[in-house]
């Protein structure tokens, strides 16, 4: 699973997609790394273990922000943390892909005391899995997190496992001259997108941006669909594996699938995000349903020309209130090696001082913590926190709410052989739930 | 072989553990003194135990977890058995495993068929030396030394629906690589186009090996220039022949690169290797479902090492 997590991330995908995924390369790397990662685990724990009396002083963090940009922001932060506590943090950096593909050996072995994660799922599967240290004291320091964020880091076992530290929502891209040029209004209802649409294919333009070469952005599409018309807490059931995907309510979000697909971006499955958001860059498409990170295939001076708007209201009883945020954050090791100074630096990094360095220094991700200073947001970071903050739930991506497994090796070939052949819903919905019932049986 | 009392040495040798030697007490053995003993030693037991270790444990472990449902987590007296389950689910309820099964064959085939023929006919070409034979050589010999993972970099600006060569200059909008029904094909051109170099280099240094004295006798018994290649050069080359079939089948086998970087073979690029990888490396370590792919592709490995196998010994009792 390979969606961008932060900024540098986006730009380095600017690189021509097949270059980016020089995924052998990055699977051998995988392998030493699995080695790298226990062996930075080791050497700080030689650190550590050199003279008991500096124990106190020290607090080692597992990093996966392998690009400059973000490196160089988590390395301010930790700066800050080192000012205000006297702790000398040590930021273990691993490449991004290689953190995410050996999190399981990673952490079966000798973690460092902190570690960045993904909010959801993901983090309650490792937790209940017994992977990673009970937070909830740090929870009852910190202020400044809506009972979305406090919901999001909360394991199965009702404790907290994870400080949010950024968050991107996922929306109706747009770009502001062209509507203007054609006189577009913000559609509020599945009618009302279904006839701009069909407006925008009179006025030459592909109606929705589409690309699924690398299987997780229609899983945006496959969400929000869902949110839309069986709401927020089917969501969550039907990716615990507790719903049907043969049940009716999945396949009226199928069916749904199915007739705006003619208005999205034709050939999705050979054609990148970058691909797709550059149609829109260039004015060949209408919008894009995408991560806040579209916006990092704009020019500067094209900023400002950037607008969304939040998918619209399908049922009317279930409104248009929820959306799918990814939040980013920091977990604690199941054992520590010093549990007092990780829970200080968790609660600096969940804290108001980190946000606002983030702030300052990261354009491109909004900062988890509302008690932040964020009068040096843009107007789309502005607009898009405030949508966050307005929904009524928040959920964390496909692939993050439900098993890695499930999402990987199931999910991604079902959709894209949905895009492929729209017609065959109950077949394909069969198909999932025979593999779902063979993969959650635990 | 003719080292007579190497060999007899060899026999005669025991167990090095169990000697203190004092020169020895037959007469054979002071062929080898305590160095070379020593030496044998190490090289039999060093490649043992690197192979015992590298290859038959883990296919061993591979075999056997590919009982169970582990995911990776957890310590190993743990991991649940559940038969042939997997093996069970890989065959009924998991969609990418005919295609993969196909498509290996079929990559095995293009270039079986079309790829190495035409690397051999480009080599016989070569071998004429021709005006400019040279550059074609290296012209041809390039994609071999790029790794898979630039050429299909490179096949991308080729084939990239809105932004590749291909579409801009024909003016079409076909989706090379995410068409399922024309990407496979598109695949295996850039996959045969750095093949169709391997095999002719091959050919050619077969070629160069091939006593000009029977091409001339060929010629003087008045023999055509393709008769002459396909009774007398050909089964000549029966060394060159049988390595090709084996890098031939083992580069099919191994296909994996090409289509990991064009979409993580998914969507019409399935192969075995693909899946196996998509199952065991990374978050989703389903590890018993994938060996227990790993353990299909073994036994259809086997397949190919046994007629291998088979061929060359019984080549060496000729």
């Amino acid at each position: 699973m390979s969606r961008p997590q932060s900024q540098a991330e986006y730009l380095a995908r600017l690189v021509p997609p097949s270059v980016a995924g020089i995924n052998r390369r990055s699977l051998l790397a995988g392998a030493a790394g699995t080695g790298a990662l226990l062996g930075t685990g080791l050497l700080a724990g030689c650190g550590d273990d050199s003279g008991s009396a500096s124990d106190s002083k020290n607090v080692s963090v597992g990093s996966n922000q392998s690009d400059p940009k973000p490196k160089d922001v988590i390395a301010k932060v930790m700066d800050g943390f080192k000012t205000s506590s006297g702790v000398e943090p040590a930021i273990n950096t691993v490449d991004h892909n290689t953190y995410q593909e050996n999190i399981n050996n990673y952490l079966q072995g000798k973690p460092d005391d902190v570690f960045m994660w993904f909010a959801g799922y993901r983090m309650r599967f490792f937790a209940a899995k017994g992977l990673a240290g009970d937070i909830s004291d740090v929870w009852g320091k910190l202020s400044g997190f809506s009972d979305a964020f406090k919901k999001a880091s909360t394991g199965d076992d009702g404790k907290q496992y994870f400080v949010p530290s950024s968050y991107y929502p996922w929306a109706m891209f747009y770009r502001k001259s062209v509507w203007q040029q054609y006189g577009y209004q913000v559609p509020t209802t599945l009618d009302q997108l279904t006839a701009l649409s069909t407006q925008m294919k009179k006025d030459g333009l592909t109606p929705i941006a589409f690309a699924d070469k690398d299987g997780w952005p229609a899983m945006g599409t496959f969400d929000i669909l869902n949110l839309r018309i069986n709401g927020y807490q089917f969501h969550i059931d039907l990716m615990a594996g507790k719903e049907a995907w043969t049940s009716d309510k999945v396949k009226k979000v199928f069916d749904t699938w199915a007739g705006l697909l003619p208005l999205h971006q034709p050939d999705s499955l050979g054609r990148t995000w970058q691909e797709a958001a550059q149609s829109l860059q260039q004015k060949k498409s209408g919008m894009y349903m995408l991560g806040l990170f579209v916006g990092q295939q704009f020019s500067n001076e094209e900023q400002s020309d950037l607008d969304f708007f939040t998918f619209p209201e399908i049922d009317p009883s279930i409104g248009a209130k929820a959306l799918d945020a990814p939040i980013d954050g920091y977990m604690m090791a199941r054992k520590p090696k010093n549990k007092a100074n990780a829970e200080k630096l968790l609660e600096y990094v969940g804290g108001k001082a980190a946000a606002d360095i983030t702030v300052k220094n990261d354009p491109a991700t909004l900062v988890a913590n509302t008690g932040a200073d964020v009068s040096g947001y843009t107007a789309l970071q502005k607009k898009a926190a405030e949508l966050v903050g307005s929904a009524t739930e928040v959920a964390q991506f496909l692939d993050r709410d439900t098993r890695p497994d499930f999402a990987s090796t199931v999910i991604i070939p079902a959709l894209q052989q949905f895009i492929k052949n729209p017609k065959d819903i109950g077949g394909l919905t069969s198909s999932i739930e025979n593999q779902k019932k063979s993969i959650f049986t635990d | 072989m003719s080292d007579l009392p190497l060999i007899q040495a060899d026999r005669a040798v025991p167990p090095p553990a169990s000697t203190t030697s004092t020169g020895g007490r037959r007469r054979r053995l002071r062929l080898l003194s305590r160095t070379d003993r020593v030496v044998i030693t190490l090289m039999v037991l060093v490649p043992l135990l690197l192979v015992t270790g590298l290859v038959w444990l883990p296919a061993a472990a591979t075999v056997l977890l590919s009982g169970t449902n582990w995911d990776g987590i957890g310590p190993i007296n743990e991991i649940e058995f559940v038969g042939v389950r997997n093996y069970s689910d890989v065959v009924n309820i998991y969609p990418p495993f005919v295609p993969a099964i196909q498509h290996n064959l079929l990559w095995l085939a293009a270039l079986f068929v079309v790829a190495t023929p035409f690397g051999m006919f480009l080599a016989v070409l070569l071998d004429k030396e021709l005006r400019g034979g040279r550059f074609y050589q290296t012209a041809l010999y390039l994609p071999v030394v790029l790794s898979l993972a630039l050429i299909g970099f490179v096949w991308q600006l080729l084939y990239s629906r809105d932004q590749g060569l291909i579409n801009a200059v024909f003016g079409s909008s076909i989706d090379w690589y995410g068409d399922s029904s024309v990407n496979i094909w598109a695949v295996l051109i850039a996959s045969g186009w750095r093949h169709v170099g391997y095999i002719m280099l091959l050919y050619l240094a077969g070629l160069k090996g091939v006593d000009p004295s029977l091409r001339e006798a060929a010629a003087v018994d008045g023999a055509s220039e393709s008769r002459t290649f396909f009774r007398v050069v050909f089964p000549v080359l029966r060394p060159i022949n049988i390595i090709v079939l084996v890098v031939t089948v083992i580069e099919s086998l191994r296909a994996f690169d090409l289509v990991w970087v064009v979409n993580k073979g998914r969507n019409g690029l399935e192969l075995i290797s693909a899946l196996v990888t998509q199952n065991v490396v990374g978050e989703a370590s389903r590890i018993g479902f994938g060996s227990a792919l790993a353990t299909i592709m073994l036994i259809v490995s086997l397949v190919f090492i046994t007629i291998y196998l088979a061929t060359v010994m019984r080549e060496n009792r000729e």
